[in-house]
C-alpha cells in the first residue's frame, strides 16, 4: 500500500497522478467551490435536469396509480410473485455499494486515490439507497401498514416475524442508509464551511451556514472530526458487507431452485461492488468531461475502478460457475432444470440469460487491457453495459426461477407491464435529479480532502521520501 | 409494450420429428417418457406454450370491451332502474328471532333443481335467511353421499337421533348445482314484467292472459296456442300442462332442449319399439365401453354414475377393478380417465359399433360402408373378447350425440352380452317426449304458416338456442300475428324479441317438483323469496289458464294432495299436522323428495334385430371434415353463460375459461399435413364454413382429438346473456342445422390472419418427467403396491419423520383446560387419484363456500386466477415396447391441487409479519388481516397453491355488478362464516377452517371428540367421486388414517423438499388390457 502512494516507485503509476500537477490548497479550493458558487447555470444542466425531473413526474404518476390500484397494475402474476419492484431494489443497492465501500473501506486501507471521488460516490449510494429503500415498501400489497414490519410496541401484539429474511432487511437497508448518510454529512462539515465562508450570497452563507453546524476549523474540530469519520468508517464497513448478505439472504434461505443456493451472500456482495463501481465510473467520466475536473478524477482513478471492476466481476462469475457446478453435481432435477436446463439457460428467458453472461462475464474482460482502462470511451461503455448486466441478473434470478419452480402446471411468464417500467424509469429519475441538484448545491469533490492530498502530495515530493508519512497519518 | 418482452419464438410444430424421436425408445413408458420428449424444441415450444401470448400489459379494466359491456347494461337498466331491489338494512338483531333461527347458525333445507331433464336433490344453508351455500341431498338417488357409507353409519350412529350431523346427509353435486347460487344472485337477471319492453306489473300480465284465454275459448279447440317449454320432468307442471292441453284439444306443447335425447329415444325406439330410459349401473360393470358417452360430466343420473365408476376404479375392490374402454371423438372427461381410449372421428363410431356388434354375434346387420382406420379394426377382437368374457358384467354406453342406430346397435350388445337387468336397468321414461327437434321444427312451420296466436315459451331461449336453418328469430318476428310470451331468468334473446316477458323465479325462489334420473319424485322450496319478483313456470301456467295470483306453493301441495291423498286441502290452510297428508308432506318437504316414488323396472328386450340398423345408416357423408358440436363442460347449453363462477372454472380439459375454441386435433396443426392449418396454433382464428355459413372462431390444438373432425361447443357467443356473459365464446348454435344437431358433416376450414386471445389457467401441459403425479398399472401394483415410493432417496411416508435439531410438535398431547380436557387434532387430507375423475365441481365448491372472488379474462391471462382449489391436467405419452408412439393419444392425468398444510411448511418462516402461521392441529393459518403482501409466502411456496388479491377484486366484482340504484345483490351472496379479503391479501385453501371450527365447536357442547366425518369440507362435500378425504389424523379409526396407510399414499415433493404435507395423494392404477397394446 505504501508503494501505491509512493508517485515515484513505478513508471506505471507515476504517468498516472492521483492528482493534476501545481494544485495547492488554494487552486483546490477555488476550483472546487466555483463548480457550486460561481458556475453559471450551464444549459446541459438546465436540461439534465429536466429531463430527469420528468422522469420524476413519472415516478410520481406511476406511484399514484399504484397506490390507488394495487400491485395488480405490474406484470405478476401467481407463480411470479416478485417483479421489477424486486428487481429493482436489488440493482439499486447493490450500486449503491459503491459509495460506502469507496469511502469507508479504501479509507481504512488507505487508498487515497479514492479521495477524489468519494464524495460523489457516497451521493450516489445515497441516493441509490433512496431508490432502493422505495420499492420493498412500494411492492407491498397493503404500502400503508409497511411498518408492521420494524419492531415497536403496539396494541395489536404486532411483532416481526424474525425469521423472515425481509426482516433482517429493513435492518440492513436502514441501517446502511443511516450510516452512510452520516458518514456523508460528517464528511462534508469542513467542505460546507469552506462554502459558507466564500458565499457571497446572503441565502446562500445562511443556508451553508446552518448545515456546517459552526465548524471553524480549529485543531480542536479536526481531531474529533477525523477520530470520527475512522470510526464511521469502521462502521460502515462491515455493513457493505451484511447489506447485500442479507438481501441475498431473501433469495438463498428460500426453497426455488435458483434462489436456494449457498454461495449467494459472497457473490451478491461482489456483484453489488461490481455494480456500484460500474456506476461510478458511469457518472464519473462525463461530470469530469463536463466540469474540467480530470486534475482530480484522473485517468489512474478511472484504471483503478476498472481494476476492481474486473476484480468483482470475477468473483461474480465464479459464482455463477458454482451455482452451475453445483446444480450438475448435486443432481437435483429441479435445481438442474433451472441452472442447466429449460429453465434459465435454454427456457423462455435464454434472451435475458445469454445477455446477462455476455454483459457479466465476457464483456468486462476486456478490462485486463491496458487499452480499455485508459480510454475513457471503451470504459464509460462497459460500465454500462455492466450496470445492464447487473440488472438483468437480478431479473434472471429473480423471474425465472419462481416462473418455473416445481409444479409445472402453474408455470407462468412474466410481462413487465408499462407501470414496471414507469416506476424503474421514474426511480432513474429521482436518483438523477438528486444528483444533478447535489452537484449544483454541494461540492463533488471533497475539498478539504483534496487540499490535504495535494499538500501531501507536495510534500512527500519535496521531501523525497517514500511515502511512509502518508496523508493518513494525520487521520490517526 | 403491447408485444410481450420475450414472446417466444413461434417454431412450426414438426410432429414428425418428436415421433421420429420417440420411434428409439422400448418399454412401456409413462410419465418419464415425456422428458425425453421435451428434449426436442419442437414438443418443448409446443407443449409448454400453447398460448404464446402474453397477456396486454396495460391495466385497463375500462377497454373498451368493458365500456361497451358496460354501455349496454346501463341502457338495458335505463329502463328498469326504477324497479331495481333495494336492500332492506336492519341494523337491529332479531328481537323476535323467526322460528328456528339462530343468528351464526344455517339452517338446511332441502330442495332440488333440474338441467336438461336432470334432476339433483340438493341441500342448501341459509345463513339469516339467505341462501349462500348449495349442497347436495344425500338422501336424493341421484346425489350419491358426499361420506363413505361406513362413515355416514358411524356418524349417525353416535349421534343422537334427534341431532344428526347435517355433514351425515350431505351429498355430492356438480359445478352446475354449485354455481346456481351465483345465478340466483345475479344482477343482471330480469327484474320485471315487460310488454314490449316497457315495465309492467304482474296484474296486467295476468289480465292479459285472461282475455287471451278466453279469446282461445271463442276460437275452439285452441288451434292458436303453441308452448315451448324445456324438457319437463316436474309433475305439477305436466299436470298443469296437460289440464291446459285438455281444455285447449287443438293446443301443441313443443318440449325442446339443446341439448337432447333425441337419438337415445330414437334408437331406444328401434331397438324395443318405445322409448326407455336406461338405467345403468356402472358400480356393476367389470368392463365398460363408451362410445362417445360422457356419462362423467353430464346427464341424467351422471354423479350416481360417476361414483359408481369411482367405487370400481379401486384397484382393492373386492369385485376387482373395472376396466374402461372409450371410444370419442373429442376428448371428454369420460374418456380421459378410460384405461384405453381410441380417437375416431365421431361419425366413424357407428361403424365400430357395428364391427364390435358383429363380432359379438349379432345377426341381421348391414355391411359397413368403409373400412375402420387400422387401429381400430385391431381393437374390435381384443374388446369383444374382453366384454364377452364378463357376461352380465359388462356396459356398453352411448353418447347422446351419437346418431339412433349406435345407441341401438348397444342396446343389442347390452342384450347379447347379458347386461339387462344387472348392468343396465330401464324405466318408462322420466320426461316423455316426442322428438325434441322434430317438435320444433314443426312449431317454426306453423309459425311460418301464421297458425300460432299465442306462442307461451317457458324457461326457454330458442332464438339463441335452436338450429340454425330454422331461423327461428326471422320466424317468430315474421309471425306478426302471433302474441309472443317469455318467461326467462334474464331478458335473453327471445326475451327481447316477445311482447310479453316475465321474470322467472329462480328455483331457489319457487315451490316446485321434478323427477330424478330413476323416477323418484324431488321438491323444489324457495330458500327466499324472489328477489326481483319473479314467478315460476308453473305459476305462469296457472295465470295462463285463468287463475288469479295463482300461488307456486298452493299449486304444488294441492297436486301432491291429489297424487299422495289423505286430507283436505282446507284443512291446511292452518298449516298444523292436522292430517295424515300434512305429516307426509312435512317429511317429503324435509327430505327433498317423496319416498318410494322411484320407476318400475320394467323388461325390455329387442325387437327385431334386423331393424336395428339398415344400410342406409352407413351410407358415408360428403365432406372430409366434420364439425361435432357438444355441450360446454362449464357453461352446458349457453344457460350458464353469465354465471362468471362458470366462466371462470377452466374446463377439465382445455383449461380455457371465459371462452369456447375449436378443438382441431394435432395432426391438422402439424407442418407436413399440408392442410389449411399446417403451421398453425391455439389461438389463430380460423373460418369454419358450412354451405353459406361462416363462423370465424380462434382454434385450441387438442392432443387426443380424432382426426377427421373438429369440436365445438355449445353454450358461447350469447348476445343478450347479461353483462358477464355477453360477448364471450363463438357461438356454436349458429353452424348447428336440425338434420345434423350433433355431427355436422362437409365443413371446411379456412385460415384467417387474426388472432384471438384464449385465457387458459395452465399453460404447461405436460409433467416434464416430475414424479408430482404418480401412477402405475394394475399388474405393477399387485406385484410392488407401494409402487409410489420406488426409487426415492428417502422415505416420506405417513407417519415417518426425519433427522431434525428441533422437537416434534405434539399434536396428539392433551392440552388441558380450554381444550376440553381432549387430545388435540391432527387435520389432514387425501386425495384419490384414482377417484379424482377431474369434473372441477370441488372448484365451484371451493368458490362458493370460501367468497373466492372471480377476476375476468383478462385478469386470468396475466395468471391471476383466485381459485384455492384448482384441477391440474396433464398430458402424457405411452410408448409400448415395439409401437409407434401414439401422439394423436396423449394419456390424462387430473391432479386436484390445493394447499397442502405442509407440517414444516415453507411459506411460514419468510413471512415477516407472521401472517401464516401454523396452528396446534396443523393447520398452516393464513391471517388476512396481519398479512402486509409482501407474496415471499408465495414464491417459497413450492405448490404455488396461494393466491394473492393482486388487485382489490371484490370490490371490482361488486362495481361492476352494480344495480341502477348502486346496489350490487352479489353483497348478499357471501358466506358470513369466511372473510372477503381485500386488495393486498394473499390468501389459500384453509381445508374450510369455518367448518373445523364448527364440528369443533359442537363437539365441546357435547364435550366429546370430533367424529370422523362431522366435518366434511367445501369440496369434499361436492366431490361425486369421494376422491378427497378429510379428518383427523389422531383419530386412526378415521376414514383420512386409513387412507393415509394405504401404500398408493405419497406427498407431493414430499421426498424432494421435506415438507411433509398434511393434503396427499393415493396413486393412480390403471387397468389396461395386455391385449391391446396402444392405449
Amino acid at each position: 500500500m505504501a508503494s501505491e502512494n509512493d508517485l515515484t516507485g513505478r513508471a506505471g503509476v507515476e504517468e498516472m497522478p492521483i492528482i493534476g500537477p501545481g494544485h495547492t490548497f488554494a487552486t483546490v479550493s477555488d476550483k472546487l467551490t466555483a463548480v457550486v458558487l460561481l458556475d453559471r447555470i450551464r444549459k446541459s444542466w438546465v436540461l439534465g435536469l429536466a429531463i430527469s425531473f420528468a422522469f420524476v413526474m413519472l415516478f410520481l404518476m406511476s406511484v399514484t396509480v399504484l397506490f390507488l390500484k394495487g400491485t395488480g397494475i405490474w406484470g405478476l402474476n401467481v407463480p411470479v410473485m416478485w417483479g421489477f419492484a424486486i428487481v429493482n431494489f436489488v440493482w439499486w443497492i447493490g450500486i449503491g455499494h459503491a459509495g460506502t465501500l469507496i469511502s469507508a473501506i479504501l479509507l481504512l486501507l488507505r487508498q487515497e486515490w479514492r479521495t477524489s471521488i468519494n464524495r460523489f460516490a457516497e451521493a450516489m449510494t445515497l441516493f441509490a439507497v433512496a431508490c432502493a429503500g422505495m420499492f420493498p415498501i412500494l411492492h407491498l400489497g397493503r404500502p400503508w401498514v409497511f411498518y408492521w414490519l420494524m419492531p415497536y410496541p403496539n396494541t395489536m401484539a404486532l411483532w416481526p416475524q424474525f425469521r423472515s429474511p425481509l426482516v433482517f432487511d429493513v435492518f440492513a437497508v436502514s441501517t446502511y442508509a443511516t450510516v452512510s448518510l452520516l458518514f456523508w454529512y460528517v464528511g462534508l462539515l469542513p467542505d460546507l464551511a469552506n462554502l459558507r465562508d466564500r458565499a457571497k450570497n446572503k441565502f446562500a452563507q445562511l443556508i451553508y451556514g446552518a448545515m456546517s453546524m459552526g465548524w471553524r476549523g480549529s485543531a480542536r474540530h479536526w481531531a474529533r472530526y477525523q477520530t470520527s469519520y475512522l470510526l464511521l468508517a469502521g462502521l460502515a464497513t462491515p455493513l457493505v458487507v451484511s447489506v447485500h448478505t442479507i438481501v441475498s439472504y431473501d433469495f438463498a434461505v428460500s426453497v426455488v431452485p435458483g434462489w436456494h443456493t449457498t454461495v449467494f451472500p459472497p457473490y451478491f456482495v461482489a456483484g453489488a461492488i461490481f455494480s456500484g463501481f460500474a456506476m461510478v465510473l458511469t457518472l464519473a467520466i462525463p461530470l469530469r468531461a463536463v466540469y474540467n475536473l480530470k486534475d482530480f478524477i484522473t485517468d489512474r482513478h478511472l484504471d483503478n475502478m476498472a481494476k476492481v471492476m474486473l476484480a468483482t466481476g470475477l468473483i461474480v462469475a465464479y459464482g455463477y460457475l458454482m451455482e452451475d457446478f453445483i446444480a450438475w453435481y448435486g443432481e437435483n432435477e429441479y435445481e438442474f432444470f433451472m441452472m442447466l436446463g429449460p429453465g434459465r439457460p435454454f427456457g423462455p428467458y435464454w434472451a435475458y440469460y445469454w445477455s446477462l453472461i455476455a454483459c457479466n462475464i465476457v464483456i468486462p474482460q476486456l478490462l485486463w487491457f491496458r487499452f480499455a482502462r485508459r480510454n475513457v470511451y471503451v470504459l464509460w461503455v462497459i460500465s454500462i453495459v455492466v450496470n445492464v448486466g447487473m440488472w438483468l441478473e437480478r431479473f434472471v434470478i429473480v423471474i425465472t426461477s419462481t416462473s418455473q419452480d416445481f409444479v409445472p402446471a402453474n408455470w407462468q411468464e412474466y410481462t413487465p407491464t408499462f407501470w414496471d417500467w414507469s416506476l424503474y424509469l421514474g426511480t432513474i429519475g429521482v436518483f438523477f435529479c438528486l444528483l444533478f441538484l447535489f452537484i449544483r448545491v454541494l461540492p463533488a469533490i471533497a475539498i478539504s480532502e483534496m487540499q490535504e492530498l495535494a499538500y501531501e502530495v507536495d510534500h512527500r515530493k519535496s521531501l523525497g521520501n517514500d511515502g511512509h508519512g502518508t496523508s493518513d497519518s494525520s487521520h490517526a | 409494450m403491447r408485444e410481450s418482452q420475450h414472446a417466444p419464438k413461434r417454431t412450426p410444430l414438426n410432429l414428425a420429428r418428436i415421433r421420429s424421436r420417440l420411434e428409439g425408445a422400448t418399454g412401456p413408458r409413462y410419465w418419464r417418457g415425456l422428458e425425453e420428449l421435451t428434449e426436442t424444441d419442437e414438443f418443448l415450444s409446443y407443449m409448454q406454450r400453447e398460448f404464446p401470448e402474453q397477456a396486454d400489459s396495460w391495466d385497463d379494466p375500462e377497454s373498451r370491451r368493458q365500456f361497451l359491456k358496460l354501455m349496454a347494461a346501463s341502457l338495458a337498466l335505463a329502463g328498469v332502474s326504477g324497479c331495481a331491489f333495494q336492500p332492506q338494512e336492519k341494523i337491529v338483531p332479531y328481537v323476535k328471532a323467526p322460528e328456528e333461527l339462530v343468528q351464526g347458525k344455517p339452517l338446511f333445507f332441502a330442495t332440488s333443481m333440474s338441467l336438461a331433464g336432470d334432476c339433483i336433490g340438493l341441500l342448501v344453508e341459509s345463513q339469516e335467511g339467505r341462501p349462500i351455500k348449495i349442497e347436495g341431498n344425500g338422501l336424493h338417488p341421484a346425489s350419491p353421499a358426499s361420506l363413505a357409507a361406513e362413515v355416514v353409519d358411524q356418524v349417525n350412529q353416535a349421534a343422537r337421533a334427534d341431532a344428526t350431523p347435517i355433514n351425515a346427509s350431505v351429498g355430492s353435486t356438480d359445478l352446475f348445482c354449485q354455481a346456481e347460487l351465483l345465478s340466483l344472485y345475479d344482477p343482471d337477471r330480469s327484474q320485471t314484467v315487460l310488454r314490449n319492453g316497457r315495465p309492467k306489473t304482474w296484474e296486467e300480465f295476468q289480465v292479459a292472459m285472461v282475455e287471451q284465454y278466453q279469446q282461445l275459448k271463442a276460437k275452439g279447440g285452441g288451434d292458436g296456442l303453441r308452448l315451448l317449454t324445456r324438457t319437463i320432468t316436474s309433475p305439477t307442471l305436466r299436470s298443469q300442462i296437460q289440464g291446459l292441453l285438455d281444455e285447449f284439444p287443438d293446443a301443441r306443447w313443443i318440449q325442446y332442449e339443446p341439448v337432447n335425447r333425441d337419438h337415445a329415444r330414437d334408437g331406444a325406439i328401434r331397438a324395443f319399439g318405445e322409448d326407455r330410459h336406461a338405467i345403468p349401473h356402472v358400480e356393476r360393470a367389470d368392463r365398460l365401453l363408451t362410445l362417445d358417452a360422457d356419462f362423467l360430466a353430464y346427464g341424467p343420473g351422471h354423479l350416481v354414475q360417476a361414483r359408481g365408476y369411482a367405487d370400481r376404479r379401486n384397484p382393492d375392490h373386492p369385485d376387482g377393478m373395472s376396466r374402461h374402454y372409450a371410444v370419442e371423438c373429442n376428448l371428454t372427461l369420460t374418456g380421459s380417465n378410460a384405461d384405453h381410449r381410441l380417437p375416431l372421428a365421431a361419425s366413424r363410431i357407428k361403424d365400430f359399433a357395428l364391427m364390435l356388434a358383429k363380432e359379438l354375434g349379432i345377426t341381421g346387420l348391414p355391411e359397413p360402408s368403409d373400412s375402420l382406420p387400422e387401429e381400430a379394426s385391431r381393437w374390435i377382437g381384443p374388446l369383444a373378447r374382453d366384454l364377452r368374457g364378463h357376461p352380465g358384467a359388462s356396459l356398453v354406453l352411448v353418447g347422446d350425440g351419437q346418431p339412433p342406430v349406435v345407441h341401438a346397435l348397444a342396446h343389442a350388445m347390452n342384450e347379447a352380452l347379458g347386461n339387462f337387468g344387472k348392468t343396465i336397468e330401464w324405466i318408462e321414461p322420466v320426461a316423455p317426449s316426442d322428438n325434441q327437434g322434430e317438435g320444433l321444427r314443426e312449431l317454426v312451420d306453423d309459425l311460418n304458416a301464421g297458425a300460432v296466436d299465442l306462442l307461451v315459451m317457458l324457461e326457454v331461449n330458442p332464438v339463441y338456442d335452436a338450429p340454425a336453418d330454422l331461423n327461428f328469430r326471422e320466424a317468430l318476428l315474421d309471425a306478426e300475428g302471433t302474441l309472443r310470451v317469455h318467461l326467462g331468468l334474464t331478458l335473453d334473446e327471445t326475451g327481447e324479441l316477445c311482447q310479453w316477458h316475465v321474470p322467472q323465479a329462480h328455483f331457489l325462489e319457487a315451490w316446485g317438483d321434478g323427477r330424478a334420473f330413476d323416477g323418484t319424485v324431488s321438491l323444489v322450496q324457495p330458500l327466499i323469496a324472489p328477489l326481483f319478483g319473479g314467478r315460476s313456470s308453473i305459476e305462469v301456467v296457472a295465470a295462463i289458464r285463468g287463475d288469479r295470483n295463482p300461488d307456486g306453493r298452493a299449486l304444488v301441495e294441492a297436486y301432491w294432495r291429489d297424487e299422495l291423498g289423505g286430507g283436505d286441502a282446507s284443512d291446511s290452510e292452518g298449516g298444523g299436522d292436522t292430517d295424515a297428508f300434512s305429516r307426509t308432506w312435512r317429511q317429503c318437504l324435509h327430505d327433498g323428495m317423496i319416498a318410494d316414488t322411484a320407476s318400475q323396472r320394467v323388461e325390455v328386450s329387442i325387437a327385431d334385430p334386423t331393424k336395428l340398423a339398415t344400410a342406409e345408416d352407413f351410407e358415408p357423408v360428403e365432406g372430409s371434415l366434420e364439425l361435432v358440436l357438444a355441450p360446454d363442460p362449464t357453461v352446458f347449453d349457453g344457460r350458464f353463460a353469465n354465471n362468471a363462477w362458470l366462466q371462470e372454472c377452466p374446463k377439465p380439459i382445455t383449461k380455457l375459461t371465459w371462452d369456447n375454441a375449436l378443438m382441431v386435433p394435432a395432426s391438422m396443426v402439424e407442418e407436413a399435413s399440408g392442410g389449411p392449418l399446417a403451421g398453425s396454433q391455439s389461438g389463430d382464428v380460423v373460418g369454419l364454413t358450412l354451405g353459406n355459413l361462416t363462423l370465424d372462431v380462434p382454434i385450441f390444438v387438442m392432443p387426443g382429438h380424432a382426426e377427421g373432425a373438429v369440436t365445438l361447443h355449445l353454450g358461447y357467443g350469447r348476445t343478450r346473456a347479461g353483462r358477464v356473459g355477453n360477448g364471450t365464446g363463438f357461438n356454436a348454435y349458429s353452424l348447428r342445422s336440425s338434420a345434423f344437431p350433433w355431427i355436422v358433416p362437409g365443413v371446411s376450414i379456412n385460415r384467417t390472419p387474426q388472432k384471438y386471445e384464449l385465457a387458459s389457467t395452465q399453460l404447461q401441459g405436460a409433467l416434464d418427467g416430475r414424479d408430482l403425479y404418480r401412477e402405475a398399472t394394475l399388474e405393477q401394483y399387485e406385484a410392488r403396491p407401494d409402487f409410489a415410493h420406488l426409487n426415492q432417496h428417502f422415505s416420506a411416508r405417513h407417519g415417518e419423520t426425519t433427522d431434525s435439531l428441533y422437537p416434534e410438535y405434539d399434536y396428539s398431547a392433551d392440552r388441558g383446560d380450554g381444550w376440553n380436557g381432549h387430545p388435540g387434532y391432527a387435520w389432514g387430507m387425501t386425495v384419490d387419484l384414482n377417484r379424482c375423475v377431474g369434473c372441477a365441481s370441488c372448484v365451484v365448491a371451493c368458490q362458493a363456500e370460501n367468497n373466492i372472488p372471480v377476476v375476468g379474462k383478462r385478469e386470468v391471462i396475466r395468471g391471476r386466477v383466485m381459485h384455492w382449489m384448482e384441477v391440474d391436467r396433464y398430458f402424457a405419452i405411452e410408448t409400448p415396447a415395439g409401437q409407434e408412439p401414439d401422439l394423436a393419444n396423449p394419456k390424462i392425468a387430473y391432479q386436484p391441487r390445493f394447499c397442502m398444510h405442509c407440517e414444516k411448511a415453507p411459506c411460514e418462516p419468510v413471512c415477516p409479519v407472521g401472517a401464516t402461521v401454523h396452528d396446534h392441529e396443523g393447520l398452516n393459518n393464513m391471517v388476512y388481516n396481519r398479512c402486509v403482501g409482501t407474496r415471499y409466502c408465495s414464491n417459497n411456496c413450492p405448490y404455488k397453491v396461494r393466491k394473492f388479491n393482486f388487485l382489490n377484486y371484490p370490490e371490482i366484482q361488486l362495481k361492476q355488478s352494480e344495480l341502477g340504484s348502486g346496489f350490487s345483490p352479489l353483497v348478499l351472496l357471501n358466506n358470513t362464516d369466511v372473510s372477503v379479503r381485500s386488495r393486498g391479501i394473499m390468501e389459500k385453501c384453509t381445508y374450510c377452517v369455518q367448518r373445523i371450527y364448527e364440528g369443533k365447536i359442537q363437539s365441546e357442547i357435547e364435550g366429546r371428540r370430533v367424529r370422523d366425518g362431522e366435518i366434511v369440507t367445501a369440496c369434499q362435500a361436492a366431490c361425486p367421486t369421494q376422491a378427497l378425504v378429510f379428518g383427523d389424523l389422531n383419530d386412526e379409526s378415521a376414514q383420512v388414517t386409513r387412507l393415509k396407510k394405504s401404500p398408493r399414499n405419497y406427498g407431493m415433493l414430499a421426498e424432494d423438499l421435506n415438507t411433509r404435507p398434511r393434503t396427499t395423494y393415493l396413486a393412480r392404477v390403471t387397468n389396461p388390457n395386455p391385449e391391446i397394446a396402444t392405449a
